[in-house]
């Protein structure tokens, strides 16, 4: 009894707030009509169709809203949130990692409804979401006044064609980590190109057949990223148009690069994130990681044995010239079903643009804002578990590099997906990556075909 | 034939031997594993070689870092899976057994038909209907609720194919009609006649519905966001998958320790009914 008055009466003051909310947006609206925009015309981007202050009355208002996501910082600053804003309610879900959370999204979308109000979203898979109009434009709520406040590829990956959908949390341009003992030990100088980065995995297996210079068991994101380092584009989208072309020029450098590592058996097949990968990390099995500017804080908790032996370089290049890729990182974006995306929207903000970014770098992130790229006390940390070394400075040398034009497949969740069927079959070989890529380019074209986009590959 | 057959036996049972030794040290090897795993502590597990022991001995403290591991959610998971299992398997059993037998007592208009349904059902892997399930239930906003996996764990094909099977070799006609003829009505006959000579076939269908329900991982996967409806399958990935990514946290040996203490409950299961299993599985083979 109790609990059902209680319900009726939160229903009762939810529907009084809805109409406090739409009456604060339409008087915003008017104003902003009024006084020909001049209010929230601080913006240089074009797309700005909707008003902040929407947002900033939502949050007034408050509500309840669900946020699901897997980041291990989430419980911390959605706390830090409510007790900020103690008329919201933020219900925190951890709904599964990765592609669980996904399939359950996915999902509630479908079954149009359960979905949460407030999703993570990784970059590789937010077109997935966007592009069928899963998630809300934020430009409406004049989103797009952030665009200085992050680095440009974490700006361009929280978008989708014009629309923005998120604001990024976080980045992972790649770096090359390696052991500085296992170097040492063998004179192995810290490669600058990939050719020398092969000749040194040459030299390392030789000394010791049980080392290799990484692993890679075939790894869909890692082989996206390194094509994007190569400065290939292989996923094209306009609209409904796709064109595929998994033999550019980008990709043809990072397999001639590759398929000497992978052919030549001097790449360890341990695959990521296992057990054992943690162990190879520590134990010098593994001697070098071209990954995301995240691993730090990874290492530091989970590989507690390469403690002082590690270092960071900038990733080698082709020719010399420092280019890198993103690699990892997510958003969060604000689902359609919402009932209160003002609200949600509110909350997106405060996560990755006000004080939310704070729980999130204590954490161990790596920050995709420029500001917190450029704090010296960020920039300039020595890190004990690299031997001393300013690892950021490397880091966020690296946010100023990334090579521009990148764009993932608009269902690149599947495409990751049947990865290990087509390429994964070459690394199982030893065999010809190209004839690989194109066995995962003739599977996506058909699939793209099938649901109903136009693929050219 | 015979004297073809004979010589070649000793031979035979020699290589059989050796493989049903290979098959014992496949299937005892990971148990095995798993028992030294449990012992270690994360470093540990990391840097000792798998099976042996490691240099800390963390069994107990592995335990009880597993139960009360943000805030104690593994025996939440547990419980749920007790749950599940006890009112989802224990149904389907009760279900399968009535209709079995009722199938092979009775004769029905569509009795055909509901063989041709059933053993259509049987074919159909329940991961397949997974989805449509969750999109029927989603209409019906049964999802994120426990009746999400209990109501699709009620129905078991297999059975209730198993129990029409058994029932009528088990129970003869002759015995249903002298309880008939001694004035028992049809529901006391089943209770009091049928379901002492189906106990066999009973625990065997309650084992198989007992299994599948306990590693039962698709359905909930997909029916349950909340985390505290979880069953053990489904929270041991979420905590695996800790490991996984962009600020990882693995917490492997609470994965290990919690696998085994999710295998504990099966294995006292079938050493409890174990002898009925037997019995249910070589009924009706000497006839």
């Amino acid at each position: 009894m109790k609990g059902n008055k209680m319900k009726a009466h939160r229903r009762g003051t939810h529907r009084i707030r809805q109409l406090v909310v739409a009456g604060a947006a339409i008087v915003a609206l008017a104003a902003v009509a009024a006084c020909g925009g001049s209010k929230t015309d601080t913006s240089s981007g074009s797309a700005t169709t909707g008003s902040s202050d929407a947002v900033d009355a939502a949050l007034k208002a408050g509500g309840e809203i669900t946020y699901w996501s897997w980041t291990p910082s989430a419980e911390t600053q959605v706390k830090a949130f409510m007790a900020q804003y103690p008329n919201v309610k933020v219900n925190y879900v951890n709904a599964g990692t990765g592609n669980d959370h996904y399939t359950k999204l996915q999902n509630a979308i479908k079954a149009g409804s359960g979905a949460p109000d407030v999703a993570q979203v990784e970059y590789q898979a937010l077109p997935q979401f966007a592009l069928p109009g899963s998630l809300v434009d934020l430009n409406q709520y004049g989103f797009s006044q952030y665009e200085s406040a992050y680095t440009a590829s974490t700006w361009a990956a929280v978008h989708a064609g014009t629309g923005l959908y998120g604001l990024p949390q976080d980045s992972g341009p790649m770096a090359l980590f390696y052991n500085k003992e296992v170097f040492d030990k063998y004179g192995i100088a810290v490669p600058k190109t990939w050719d020398e980065y092969v000749a040194a995995a040459k030299k390392l297996h030789a000394a010791n057949p049980k080392a290799y210079i990484t692993n890679d068991s075939g790894d869909a994101g890692f082989t996206t990223s390194m094509i994007w380092q190569a400065g290939g584009q292989p996923f094209k989208t306009d609209g409904k148009n796709i064109s595929i072309n998994l033999a550019d020029d980008g990709s043809k450098k990072w397999t001639g690069t590759w398929n000497q590592l992978v052919e030549g058996g001097l790449v360890s097949n341990i695959p990521g994130w296992t057990d054992e990968w943690f162990k190879a990390l520590g134990d010098g099995t593994i001697a070098t990681l071209p990954t995301g500017a995240w691993m730090p804080g990874v290492m530091e908790s989970s590989v507690k044995a390469g403690a002082g032996k590690w270092r960071v370089a900038p990733m080698p290049t082709y020719d010399g010239q420092p280019a890198t890729a993103e690699n990892g990182g997510s958003t969060e974006s604000v689902l359609k079903q919402s009932k209160n995306p003002a609200l949600a929207a509110a909350f997106v903000r405060w996560l990755n643009h006000d004080e939310g970014v704070k729980p999130f770098l204590a954490s161990g992130g790596f920050p995709a804002t420029t500001k917190d790229l450029k704090d010296t006390a960020f920039v300039d940390k020595a890190s004990a578990y690299f031997g001393g070394q300013k690892v950021n400075q490397v880091l966020t040398g690296a946010a100023d590099n990334v090579v521009k034009g990148w764009s993932y497949l608009p269902y690149e969740l599947y495409a990751n997906s049947i990865y290990g069927d087509t390429v994964g079959k070459a690394y199982q070989s030893k065999s010809d990556l190209n004839a690989g890529l194109k066995a995962w380019q003739d599977a996506l074209v058909s699939y793209g075909n099938q649901q109903g986009f136009q693929v050219n590959g | 034939m015979s004297t073809l057959t004979s010589p070649l036996r000793p031979k035979r049972s020699k290589v059989l031997t050796g493989v049903m030794v290979l098959y014992l040290l496949y299937t005892i090897l990971p148990l095995v594993w798993l028992l030294l795993s449990a012992t270690k502590t994360q470093d540990d597990l990391l840097s000792s070689p798998g099976l042996w022991f490691g240099n800390s001995f963390a069994f107990f403290g592995n335990i009880k870092d597993t139960l009360t591991y943000n805030d104690g959610i593994f025996l939440r998971w547990l419980g749920n899976t007790v749950l599940y299992v006890v009112v989802g398997a224990g149904g389907a059993t009760l279900l399968a057994t009535a209709a079995g037998y009722g199938l092979a007592k009775y004769k029905f208009a569509g009795r055909r038909a509901v063989f041709a349904v059933l053993l259509g059902a049987v074919a159909v892997p329940g991961t397949a209907l997974a989805v449509p399930t969750f999109l029927m239930f989603s209409n019906l906003g049964l999802t994120n609720t426990v009746w999400a996996i209990i109501i699709p764990s009620l129905v078991s094909p297999f059975g209730l194919y198993l129990m029409w099977v058994y029932a009528t070799d088990a129970v003869p006609h002759e015995l249903l009609e002298a309880a008939r003829i001694d004035g028992a009505g049809e529901v006391r006959t089943f209770f009091t006649v049928a379901l002492r000579l189906l106990a066999p076939g009973i625990v065997t269908t309650l084992l198989f519905a007992v299994v599948s329900t306990w590693n039962n991982y698709f359905l909930p996967l997909i029916m349950l966001s909340k985390p505290n409806l979880y069953p053990l399958t489904v929270g041991l990935t979420q905590w695996s998958n800790q490991a996984t990514g962009v600020g990882a946290r693995p917490i492997y040996n609470l994965v290990i320790t919690g696998s085994l203490l999710t295998i504990v409950p099966l294995v006292i299961a079938f050493l409890l009914l174990q002898r009925f299993w037997q019995s249910g599985l070589s009924a009706g083979s000497v006839k």
